[in-house]
């Protein structure tokens, strides 16, 4: 297998033949930001996040598709790489509704990840707020369009790892939306395995396990009273009123 | 079928056309059957009838005549006058006086010495007006197949692909990539199985050249096929046209049988080893599977979505082969230049862009239509000699050439001659021959407006840029034209614009932008003469953002 040897923002780097400008990256802690990527499924190269130049060409490339060629010359994060991605975020957060304060997965989102990432503090762009639906019918989890990026993580998980092939896309342009079966409810879906793979993988707070939603979780303050008073008085009974 | 067969079924169709005295030819094509050329048929075939003249006096369907917009047309082919806006009443008198006592009907007629004619080149368009566009016996007798014949007889497939190389030949769907050179890739690839695809998707607004050549002339569409299979080594092909070209279909199909059952396609072609088939693909009306990956993955029964290339078709194509991917235009391109020789095509035309280039004009223009011209001719040439420039009390303003993602060529640039480069300068492009003429009713930010919320709905939602950029181009856009916008806004939207341009996955966000960067770029007055000053804080937010704002250093 032959080596080739090329440049990432001024450092030389070697790659086996096959690998991309993104996994030598990362195997040598460059940072790029990315979306779509993740390890192990097919690439998608759509999110636009991972783009890098290369010296000779006009055209911008996407790290997580394309394989360097010897004496490749790449820059991961120029001034105008910089402000493409961060407009990028922009667009994102301005497509859905994503009120991190009120999501499940705040803090441990990787649209949040990458605001922080590309510096993003404020949105030029107008929100706007569509009606996209939620969809809680299956018995474990829920999808909530709503905060869904149409990285298509899902997708490719459950046709390329778990071979079910429950999720695809309906719809273009801004009125995609990630649709289970032939557009049914998740929770009829015949070929859903129920394995979790998709909640697993999806980088936001679109897909999620049933409970963890905030507003989900049971509150009970009735039953302290109960207690103490069980304690104190040695009765064990009830009232109606706690009881509600 | 031999050679020969084919030579003698070429003299026997000449020899019985030669009977008729006279030929009439009416444009059977869509702009002329919804212009009514129906009633015109019937009415000359009754009068034909009733006259006696069956005998001396055929009648044909044939293919656009060119004068779209003065339809229906009908030409008398014997002593060539062509006549506009016939009616019954019209058709009758054609074959009373013209046919019976040798009078023309002067009102009617078209003087065939006008530049609209005079400025014109046909390789293309070369049967149309010509021969019946459902007869294939029609196309044997104007030199048909005779190419492919001289391709599996006289050629070894490096031969036609060296051909097609010299001659220069790019590709007319648009990006003008070098026909020879994609096949040669292909022809290099090694694999058990490669394919031929034939991109008539045509779904730019108000182009209609690749419609016309599949209505009037399929069979040159298929011959160009047949030679492109034997010139890479592939077996099958697929025509992938959109669902809204019914006729094309049809004729379509009716060539392809016919040249089944004539033994010019199918197994052994003239008694070659060369076996081809062609099959047809409908596709269901979304621009973007006219993009080559997307509408590869659409032959094949997905989704019709772009994705990353490289790889590229000519590498992995249809179920990951090889494949040819080009344009209707392209394909009509292959015939003549085996009949004609190469040095004979790359004589026509610019250096760098040989031969012609087929239009379909329309927009504020006196004579709307489908026409052919040397590449390389001026622009000034095509709005005013062959469209006839504006109407009457309007001046010109720009010409819209690329499709939705072309640009406005203004009036400075009028003598720029019109090839892939050239337009390329003016932020415009060939694109697959789409021309609109803008005159001073029009804006041009309003113009800009229409074009992006075409690309806007075309898009297919895969990339970011694409997706969500080019719904909040529109909005500004839209929010420019309500007089509401400031110059913060201007200046977002421009900046957008690169972006989305620069980063997008496919050709359709890569270009999406074009029409406002280049009404920009020549316009830039009318944009500005809408925008409110800015006043103080940030009124480039958008009022509704619920988001404490920080201004932008
Ligand atoms: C959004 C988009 C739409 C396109 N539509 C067409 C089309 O309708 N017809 C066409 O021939 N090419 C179209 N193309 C160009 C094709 O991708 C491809 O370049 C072409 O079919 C190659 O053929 P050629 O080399 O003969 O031009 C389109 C490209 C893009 C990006
Ligand atoms: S839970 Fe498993 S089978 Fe069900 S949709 Fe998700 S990945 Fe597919
Ligand atoms: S649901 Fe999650 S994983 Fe699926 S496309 Fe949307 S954001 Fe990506
Ligand atoms: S540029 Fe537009 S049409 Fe092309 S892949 Fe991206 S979203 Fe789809
Ligand atoms: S990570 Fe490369 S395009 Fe999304
Ligand atoms: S359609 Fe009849 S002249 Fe063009």
């Amino acid at each position: 297998m032959s080596v080739i040897t090329f440049t990432i923002d001024g450092e030389q780097y070697s790659a086996k033949e096959g690998d991309t400008i993104l996994q030598v990256a990362r195997d040598n802690k460059i940072p790029i930001p990315t979306l779509c990527y993740l390890e192990g499924l097919s690439t998608f190269g759509a999110c636009r996040l991972c783009v890098v130049e290369i010296e000779g060409s006009q055209k911008l490339f996407p790290a997580c598709t394309t394989k360097p060629t010897e004496s490749m010359i790449v820059h991961t994060n120029t001034v105008k790489l910089k402000k493409y991605r961060k407009m990028i975020v922009e667009l994102l957060a301005s497509e859905g509704n994503h009120q991190c304060a009120v999501c499940v997965v705040n803090g441990h989102c990787e649209l949040q990840d990458l605001a922080y990432e590309v510096e993003l503090d404020h949105v030029r762009f107008p929100y706007l707020f569509p009606k996209k639906s939620l969809d809680a019918t299956h018995k474990d989890f829920v999808i909530d369009r709503n905060r869904c990026v149409l990285c298509t993580r899902c997708v490719r998980v459950c046709h390329e790892v778990e071979a079910a092939h429950v999720w695809d896309i309906a719809g273009r342009g801004i009125d995609c939306e990630i649709i289970a079966d032939l557009n049914q409810p998740w929770g009829t879906s015949p070929s859903c395995t129920s394995c979790g793979k998709c909640v697993r993988v999806c980088p936001t707070g679109a897909l999620f396990d049933k409970g963890a939603a905030v507003g989900e979780m049971q509150k009970e303050s009735g039953f302290i009273k109960f207690i103490v008073n069980a304690r104190n008085k040695h009765e064990w009974v009830r009232t109606a009123h706690e009881e509600e | 079928m031999t050679v020969e067969d084919l030579r003698e079924l070429a003299e026997k169709e000449q020899a019985r056309q030669a009977e008729y005295e006279h030929r009439i030819l009416y444009c059977s094509s869509a702009g002329c059957v919804s212009s009514g050329c129906d009633a015109v048929k019937n009415e000359l075939k009754k009068a034909i009838g009733e006259l006696g003249l069956s005998k001396k006096c055929e009648m044909i369907g044939t293919g656009c005549l060119g004068l779209c917009g003065e339809g229906p047309l009908v030409f008398v082919h014997s002593d060539p006058t062509l006549y506009q806006h016939v009616d019954a009443t019209v058709a009758r008198r054609i074959v009373e006086e013209h046919i019976g006592q040798g009078k023309k009907v002067k009102e009617n007629e078209i003087d065939l010495n006008d530049p609209f004619f005079a400025s014109q080149k046909k390789i293309v368009l070369e049967n149309m007006g010509k021969i019946n566009a459902e007869s294939i016996e029609e196309y044997i007798a104007a030199d048909g197949y005779e190419a492919l014949a001289k391709a599996l007889t006289e050629m070894v497939p490096e031969e036609v692909i060296s051909e097609i190389r010299k001659a220069g030949l790019r590709g007319r769907g648009g990006a003008g990539y070098p026909t020879g050179l994609k096949w040669d890739i292909v022809r290099k690839g090694v694999a058990d199985q490669k394919y031929i695809v034939c991109n008539a998707d045509e779904g730019d607004p108000g182009a209609f050249m690749d419609r016309s050549v599949l209505e009037g002339d399929p069979h040159r569409v298929l011959e160009g096929m047949a030679i492109a299979g034997y010139a890479v080594g592939a077996n099958q092909g697929f025509i992938y046209v959109r669902a809204e070209y019914p006729l094309a279909i049809d004729r379509l199909k009716t060539a392809i049988k016919q040249a089944e059952r004539f033994g010019l396609l199918g197994n052994g072609i003239f008694e070659s080893h060369f076996n081809f088939r062609i099959d047809i693909r409908i596709g269901a009306g979304a621009f973007v599977c006219g993009e080559e990956t997307a509408l590869l993955r659409s032959v094949m029964g997905r989704r019709g979505r772009p994705k990353v290339r490289p790889p590229y078709p000519s590498e992995k194509g249809l179920w990951d082969k090889p494949t040819v991917i080009n344009n209707v235009e392209t394909y009509a391109n292959v015939a003549p230049i085996l009949r004609n020789g190469s040095g004979w095509f790359a004589a026509i035309g610019t250096q760098k862009s040989p031969g012609t280039k087929v239009f379909a004009i329309a927009g504020n223009v006196k004579r709307p239509g489908l026409i052919e011209v040397p590449m390389g001719i001026a622009l000034r040439k095509i709005v005013f000699d062959i469209g006839g420039g504006t109407p009457e009390g309007t001046t010109f303003k720009a010409a819209q050439a690329g499709g939705p993602s072309g640009g406005c060529i203004p009036t400075e640039h009028l003598d720029i001659p019109v090839d892939y480069e050239s337009l390329q300068t003016v932020g415009a492009m060939m694109g697959s021959g789409g021309m609109i003429v803008i005159d001073n009713t029009s804006n041009m930010v309003e113009v800009a407006k229409y074009f992006s919320e075409f690309c806007m709905d075309e898009s297919c939602g895969k990339c970011i840029p694409c997706r969500v950029g080019t719904k909040h181009i529109y909005m500004m856009l839209d929010k420019i034209v309500k007089g509401e916008a400031t110059e913060n806004d201007f200046e977002l939207l421009k900046e957008l614009c690169v972006m989305v341009k620069e980063t997008s996955l496919c050709g359709l966000g890569q270009s999406a932008p074009n029409g406002v960067l280049s009404t920009v770029r020549f316009f830039k007055d009318e944009y500005l003469s809408k925008l409110k000053k800015s006043s103080e804080g940030n009124t480039h937010l958008n009022e509704s953002s619920s988001v404490p704002v920080v201004k932008e250093a």
